[in-house]
């Protein structure tokens, strides 16, 4: 096993050294540049201002110059200076990385959680009226657009009734500490970590249910329901079981992107994380910071990765034995 | 003989008036949209951080509605009769942020030193200055190389903040620590900066007006999107939606909600214009008669009325009404798709169809781009929009890659500071969107305005700028559009939200909520 780790591991950081370098180009490649959306924000500029700019980035080097100086900056665990914020992007990052993690892991908890239960008891009542509520609710929550379903949770539960703040991570102004700060933290999160999590519960929702009714129909299961053993463990111990290995693929998708952050979601309700910085480091070409969000990301997305490949190993002994 | 321009005096009775009504105590809630990228406006001046920025930094004048100077940290001026010399004595008692006080020698290292490094705004008005002294402490004397008149207006916190020599001095001024943390004489002090959240100020309780500010702390909330916003100011989570905040199509519903107020007021300084850059160099806009047949073309009351919701007004020429020296000067084209097609039909315009570039500001601008395509293609000029994102359309206007592109400008004050800008030859540069990126040149036009900037007194400014504007309104070089108006949405409770020209940015030292 370890021996598959360092292999893997290695292989990671080949991978991250290409996606680095890819991510560089593709960027550069985009029209404008950080000092032309300054001077554009300051209402002014001439060409002497440009120029320091320029100069002040390093932007005035070669391509292949500011490649180079970069690349080896992140071998060294250094990802630079953010242009437009004037401050080191892996203060940027850590400073946004707590509430995007509150807000992916919530949303994983509850979508992982749930989607696998209500797919697990859709499946067990196939052609029941519970089934066909489950399986449309998924269908629904899996075809609406985030956005729009973010925005109408605000419309109900802050305009409407009330119950729910509808933006920010916490109260501005109130100073709360320690359980209270905690709780007024929970209900901010509860409408984007539902919202979020809404349209991966319905993914795993009507994955849990196809893999276990497939499940079902294999013999083991014919062999285990022979032997007498009762349903409810027939459906926890043998069919469930068998079937996480697509949901265990997906979860690990999903996992790899809970460090890059929801842009939508965050947008619409405030949540100052990372797909919010990522974003905006986007439009305003700053491509220190829009880099460095990338590299963390793609080394989450690898190490998601190989995770998965782990517990692929420990899930299902075949694969252990096959390699 | 010197004359005196203000007296503190007629000031400070009036700052006393306020004051009895005043009630002191509370918090504001604002938005700041988007997040700026610092607060520090000797360096960065986007309208966001000097939204904030303007209550941490002052400078030494503040302007009225109709644009007359009024004391900030000089309490009094005067102007020498030949218009050369001014002389700026400045208030008692001031200090910085981190108790030390405020000296001529401040102001002496941020005009001549820090802000020539960092802001090119600056060093244009510095152009028409010889040499700036410090007497004593307390004054500073600007010596001009000609009578600027101008020069009274281009003092304002947006181009002139004046910083801390003692912070600053022999530092590198882009990379200092004390940027994140500002410094200034302004009536609130830094207290802390969630990015991604908040940024909230404090009151500063050694401000040197006595009793001011009234508020005792100000939150500037980040909230990127904008139904968001709207939303946040519905729940009464925020109290003041700065204009340009919300999507246009939301304001009649924001106005119309209990204990809420509007003005429009606070953009008399920036005074923004809108127009279509027009690309000069190309056919078949090289062509005075086509450019005419734009203007003519264009339906700028509909813009105004439904995509602007009535805020703001149509534009007549290239000055702005609430800048001095404006003139409503013929021809001023009120929509007339028929005279658009005549003249089209006059030079023998082939149809080819023309691209145009949205600015990429939100969804009023796209709507806006849509109406313009209507009107041009009803007129028989077939468009296409182009969508871009803000960096490309820096760069394609700034390299002069369009056809027609939307744009709007502060015009500061001045036409010798905002407007000629626009228009003189020597402003044709690539590389800088704020320029004459339409590439109008016109040798008259450039002599009128360069006499216009240096001409002494202000009346001699106006029959130049006369000739300026009706030349320009002949010509079309660009397809001016509307006087924008972006109102600010607030709470009915909070009262003397806009006290200047410049609005927000200056006024949160006398804003105080009703109880």
């Amino acid at each position: 096993m370890l021996r598959f780790i360092s292999g893997r591991l290695l292989k990671a950081v080949v991978i991250l050294i290409c996606i680095t370098v890819l991510n560089f180009f593709l960027i550069h490649a985009a029209p404008g540049d950080p000092a032309s959306v300054m001077a554009g924000e300051a209402g002014d500029a001439d060409p002497a201002f440009l120029q320091q700019l320029r100069e002040r980035f390093g932007l005035d080097q070669p391509l292949y110059v500011q490649l180079w100086i970069y690349v080896s900056s992140v071998m060294q665990l250094d990802l630079g200076y953010s242009y437009r914020q004037q401050l080191p992007v892996l203060q940027l990052i850590s400073e946004r990385l707590p509430a995007t993690l509150l807000l992916s892991l919530s949303a994983f908890v509850i979508s992982l959680g749930l989607g696998v239960a209500a797919g697990a008891f859709a499946s067990a009542r196939q052609g029941k009226w519970a089934d066909t509520i489950i399986s449309l609710a998924a269908l629904i929550f899996y075809a609406t657009p985030l956005f729009w379903l973010a925005l109408m949770g605000v419309l109900l539960f802050s305009v409407q009734l009330g119950w729910l703040p509808g933006f920010g991570y916490e109260s501005v102004g109130v100073n709360y500490t320690g359980i209270a700060r905690a709780f007024d933290i929970l209900q901010h999160l509860i409408l984007p970590a539902m919202t979020l999590g809404l349209f991966f519960m319905a993914v795993y929702a009507r994955m849990t249910r196809a893999s276990m009714l497939e499940v079902s129909r294999l013999d083991f299961v014919k062999t285990a329901k022979a032997k007498g053993l009762r349903p409810a463990v027939i459906q926890r111990r043998h069919v469930l079981r068998n079937a996480l290995l697509p949901v265990v693929t997906l979860a690990g998708l999903q996992a790899g992107q809970l460090v890059g952050g929801a842009v939508l979601i965050e947008t619409v309700f405030a949540w100052p994380g990372i797909g919010r910085l990522m974003f905006d480091a986007l439009s305003q070409r700053d491509y220190n910071l829009l880099l460095g969000v990338f590299v963390v990301s793609a080394a989450m997305v690898l190490l998601f990765n190989l995770i998965t490949d782990v517990l692929y190993r420990l899930v299902d002994p075949r694969i252990r034995v096959a390699s | 003989m010197r004359r005196l321009l203000f007296a503190s005096l007629a000031f400070s009775l009036t700052a006393t008036a306020v004051l009895a009504q005043a009630v002191p105590g509370g918090k504001l809630n604002l938005i700041v949209q988007p997040e700026p990228p610092s607060v520090m406006i000797g360096i960065t001046t986007n309208a966001p951080a000097l939204l904030v920025g303007g209550n941490i930094y002052e400078s030494l004048l503040r302007y009225d509605e109709n644009l007359k100077p009024m004391p900030s940290l000089a309490k009094s001026w005067t102007i020498s009769d030949d218009g050369l010399s001014y002389t700026f004595v400045l208030q008692d008692g001031v200090k910085w942020h981190d108790g030390k006080p405020l000296t001529s020698a401040d102001v002496l290292f941020s005009v001549n030193d820090f802000l020539m490094k960092m802001q090119p705004r600056h060093r244009n008005l510095m152009t028409h200055v010889e040499s700036v002294s410090a007497p004593d402490d307390k004054t500073v004397v600007f010596k001009l190389k000609e009578p600027f008149e101008a020069f009274i207006r281009g003092l304002s916190f947006y181009t002139m903040p004046i910083l801390p020599k003692h912070i600053y001095e022999g530092t590198e001024y882009a990379t200092n620590p004390a940027n994140d943390k500002p410094i200034g004489t302004g009536p609130f002090k830094f207290d802390e900066w969630k990015r991604g959240s908040y940024i909230h100020l404090v009151k500063n309780p050694d401000y040197y007006l006595k009793g001011k500010p009234y508020l005792d702390e100000l939150y500037y909330q980040v909230i990127p999107d904008g139904a968001s916003r709207s939303v946040a100011f519905e729940t009464g989570k925020i109290d003041v939606v700065p204009g340009g905040s919300v999507e246009n199509f939301d304001i009649p519903r924001l106005r119309d909600l209990p204990n809420t107020c509007s003005t429009e007021k606070g953009w008399e300084y920036f005074a923004p214009l809108s127009w279509l850059w027009l690309n000069n160099r190309k056919p078949p806009m090289d062509n005075v008669k086509f450019r005419q047949a734009v203007m003519y073309a264009l339906d700028r009351e509909f813009a105004k009325d439904v995509l602007w919701n009535g805020y703001g007004k149509v534009a007549t020429g290239p000055l702005s009404s609430k800048l001095p020296f404006y003139k409503n000067v013929a021809p001023t084209y009120a929509h007339d798709p028929a005279k658009a097609k005549a003249l089209l039909k006059e030079i023998g315009y082939d149809g080819k169809p023309l691209k145009l570039l949205p600015l990429p500001y939100g969804e009023t601008w796209q709507r806006w781009a849509e109406a313009v395509k209507q009107n041009l293609g009803d007129a028989g000029i077939p468009v296409e929009i182009e969508a871009t994102d803000v960096a490309g359309w820096n760069q394609r206007t700034s390299n002069w890659d369009y056809d027609i592109a939307f744009t709007y400008l502060y015009q500061n004050g001045d036409p010798a500071i905002g407007v000629d800008r626009n228009y003189k030859t020597s402003q044709i540069a690539k590389g800088n969107p704020f320029n004459n990126v339409e590439g109008y040149s016109n040798p008259t036009l450039d002599t009128l305005f360069d006499q216009a900037a240096v001409a002494y007194p202000a009346a001699k400014r106006q029959e130049l700028y006369d000739q300026a504007q009706k030349k320009l309104q002949e010509d079309v070089p660009v397809a001016w559009l509307l006087e924008l108006g972006f109102p600010t949405i607030y709470n009915c409770k909070v009262q003397d939200l806009v006290t200047t020209a410049s609005g927000l940015p200056e006024s949160m030292r006398d804003a105080w909520i009703k109880k």
